[in-house]
């Protein structure tokens, strides 16, 4: 009796450890929700995406919850960000996931922001400066120049891992980038009266500023990662009265009270930026992502 | 000649976007740009005439090529910088170093050197509160890197109370197993409970649980050994391990002996439910086999003797933790339930004043005794920075056989084994912090401990914990 007890658990131990029939699609651990984007538009129907993290969580301050563990050991690429932007719960998962495929130096390990230059590279590197990364500001989303980037480089990566699809993959990066171009363009046309006006980012967010040229004369956290504190929100109320912004800019899954304090204060729209995919209803996927940030922004300029 | 131009833009364009990135250009970078695509048109007309066939719908797509070809350039740049400087530095091979400064400032009713846990066979290690007023204990530095594609090394040395440095943890462990599988080798924490494998920094509290202290000897419970842990694979996560050490330490006993003198078994079981919900429950199992595991007491006139406990010990764990944060983005408010439920049975030779000193000669009989205890603490962040912290500990003595007492032995009683008076300890505890920034908090902590019998102590502690160097991932 206990035997076939015994006999029954290894049978089913045996089956949960066993390969089961070749699995369909190509598994992708996605650490941010625009990765998650991209690997669809790449991938098709070949690859299914998991995404660790939200359009409403910071990916800096996420844990290494065990559900993420367990996701990251049956991934066949994880596909992150890098510049230090998960270096508090990624290494963990993926020393704990027991995958050897999707460790740093492997191919099944990608990370974005290798692929574009980046910004705001740290000259000191010290914690008084606040929560810096040695690599540069990794939020290399704000500019959809970069995803045209990244997009040339995880269709290549996708083709190394998956040579049965590499043509598949190819071909979908070659259309995806065609088709971004002409995003691109259109983008550019429509951000044309943004070009040099005065903003105030909630935080540091050079990407953004960058593609559209919008002159960043505030930023309400006083260091990157630290919250605003009324002091410095004081200060920057006054500095506004100097040099006026048109409007303040927040991402959706940053906390409000800074922006609106400064925004009343000051009278200015708060604009709330979808920053990543899911942010809010309209920013479904990358190209809607970047529509709805541009109608908001062109919206705020209205008297 | 405008179509032409147009068409090597697109086509120089095309060939730099495949093979590298982008970046924003300036006027003066375009015109250079410009000039030299010229240059490269004359020198490569007839190529060109056939790349431009292939380009024929490039026309529409010209003027963001442009732009393009520029970014692409910039890039190139910036990545070749970049590497040079990395060659250059071979002090980027330097492990990962961190550093956790931890102060603490004790304001205790009684003596700390008093301190017991009645009613449990002591272990020897630290389970006392920290000394009175300012002490630096547990103050933690730690090594890691990878040591090639295949392994991983960690260090970690930490001042204990008694200001000597430890070395609690040093172990490499695989990272290319793969198939879920992790092998670590080394001194390293157990992966038995919950709190058992966090870092006392990281902790919610200033000290450990009663039954952490009372049935693992301290803060946290390690051995020199091996682990091997595998991850099912599942949409869930399913994970078991296995480990076999030296059992050096309480509960087991160094012994000079080969083979595996302690081993334990784990099995986590977690996942999420909803964006806003996680869990993670685990029941491990850890069976030591001391022998002449010392520890001192008093006999019936007050004169410290020295006994000794041989025989075998087997702890069940059971532990449950659940952590809310809104939308799973726990920066704002965020709350956490951590609860572990111990059960350890020990049975064997209990050894009365091994050296003599009362003159009454030494005496042994036999011993067993099931004793129980557990912990459920509660954290929850209430606004960014501040959290407060309610935890209440209990521990039962339960069923303890002592044959020297149950006989006579030699004329001992119960009066002599003043430390295993019947006795059901527990602790209430409250605490506030204050994170200054991820890397710094400031805690307050108030307990209520009634570890010994008949002596409640009214602990009060200030402590700082500040983390230095690498960004280091936490536990969950």
């Amino acid at each position: 009796m206990v035997g076939g007890v015994g006999c029954r658990f290894a049978l089913a131990l045996a089956l949960l450890i066993l390969p089961g029939p070749a699995a369909a699609a190509l598994g992708i651990f996605a650490c941010e929700p625009e990765w998650g984007a991209l690997a669809r538009e790449l991938g098709g129907d070949r690859v299914s995406v998991y995404e660790a993290t939200t359009a409403l969580q910071d990916p800096h301050r996420i844990e290494a919850r065990p559900s993420l563990i367990a996701r990251a050991r049956g991934a066949d690429l994880v596909m992150c960000t890098g510049a230090e932007l998960e270096s508090g719960w990624l290494p963990l998962v993926l020393r704990e996931s027991g995958n050897a495929r999707v460790q740093p130096g492997r191919p099944g390990y990608f990370e974005a922001a290798r692929f574009v230059p980046l910004q705001e590279k740290p000259l000191r590197l010290d914690r008084s400066e606040g929560d810096i990364h040695a690599g540069g500001n990794p939020h290399i989303q704000g500019d959809p120049r970069n995803i045209g980037a990244v997009a040339s480089a995880l269709g290549q990566r996708l083709a190394e891992i998956d040579p049965p699809n590499a043509a598949f993959y190819r071909e979908r990066a070659r259309d995806f980038e065609a088709r971004w171009s002409a995003a691109l363009q259109r983008w550019q046309a429509r951000g044309a009266p943004l070009r040099g006006v005065p903003v105030v980012l909630q935080h540091r967010d050079p990407y953004l500023a960058g593609w559209l040229d919008l002159r960043v004369v505030g930023v309400l956290e006083p260091r990157p990662g630290m919250e605003a504190t009324t002091a410095h929100l004081a200060a920057l109320a006054a500095s506004l009265e100097q040099e006026p912004a048109r409007m303040v800019l927040r991402p959706a899954y940053q906390p409000d009270r800074a922006s609106r304090w400064l925004a009343e204060r000051a009278k200015l729209p708060v604009v709330v930026l979808p920053f990543t995919v899911g942010g809010n209803e309209r920013a479904r996927d990358l190209f809607s992502l970047y529509d709805d940030t541009l109608d908001r922004l062109l919206a705020a300029l209205k008297p | 000649m405008q179509r032409h131009f147009i068409s090597v833009a697109a086509a120089a364009a095309t060939l730099a976007f495949a093979s590298s990135p982008a970046r924003a250009v300036s006027d003066a970078e375009l015109a250079d740009i410009r000039g030299q695509l010229q240059q490269v048109k004359e020198q490569y007309q007839s190529r060109l005439d056939a790349l431009e066939k292939r380009l024929a719908d490039a026309e529409a797509r010209a003027a963001r090529a442009e732009e393009k070809a520029g970014r692409a350039e910039a890039t190139a740049a910036t990545a070749t910088q970049a590497e040079t400087h990395a060659r250059g530095a071979a002090s980027a091979f330097n492990p990962e170093v961190s550093l956790i400064l931890q102060g603490t400032y004790s304001n205790l009713s009684q003596d700390p050197g008093t301190y017991e846990i009645t009613g449990f066979i002591p272990s020897g290690g630290e389970i006392g509160p920290p000394p009175r007023s300012f002490s630096v204990g547990e103050s933690e530095l730690v090594i890691s890197a990878s040591v090639d594609p295949w392994f991983r090394g960690q260090f970690t040395a930490a001042l204990t109370p008694e200001n000597e440095v430890e070395v609690e943890e040093a172990f490499i462990q695989t990272l290319a197993l793969g198939h879920g599988f992790g092998l670590k080798a080394g001194r390293f924490f157990s992966g038995i409970g919950y709190i058992n494998e966090q870092h006392p920094h990281s902790w919610d509290f200033v000290d450990a649980p009663l039954a952490q202290r009372a049935f693992l000897g301290g803060s946290n419970y390690g051995d020199d050994g091996v682990q091997l842990k595998w991850l099912a694979p599942a949409p869930f996560f399913l994970e078991l391990g296995a480990e076999a050490g030296r059992g050096k330490d309480f509960p087991g006993s160094d012994r000079d002996k080969n083979g595996i003198n302690s081993s334990a078994f784990f099995v986590h079981v977690g996942g999420d439910a909803g964006a806003s919900h996680s869990w993670r429950a685990g029941l491990s199992y850890l069976r030591s086999t001391p022998v002449d595991r010392g520890y001192e007491d008093l006999d019936s006139t007050g004169v410290p003797v020295a006994n000794a406990f041989s025989g075998s010990s087997k702890l069940l764990i059971a532990d449950l933790v659940w952590k809310w944060a809104p939308n799973g983005d726990p920066r704002d408010r965020n709350f956490k339930l951590q609860g572990e439920y111990y059960r350890r049975k020990e049975s064997g030779t209990l050894s009365f004043d091994t050296l003599d000193l009362s003159g009454f000669g030494s005496q042994s009989g036999g011993y067993d005794a099931e004793q129980s205890g557990w912990y459920l603490q509660g954290v929850y962040q209430f606004m960014p920075r501040w959290r407060v912290g309610l935890r209440y500990d209990r521990l039962d003595s339960g069923d303890v056989t002592n044959d020297m007492v149950l006989f006579n032995t030699g004329g001992l009683t119960a009066a002599d084994f003043p430390g295993l008076a019947p006795h059901d300890p527990d602790r209430l505890t409250a605490m506030l912090d204050y994170s200054f920034s991820e890397f710094s908090r400031l805690r307050l902590q108030y307990a209520r401990d009634d570890a010994r019998l008949n002596a409640g102590d009214d602990q009060f502690f200030v402590q700082y914990i500040m983390s230095l160097g690498a960004h280091g991932a936490h536990k969950w």
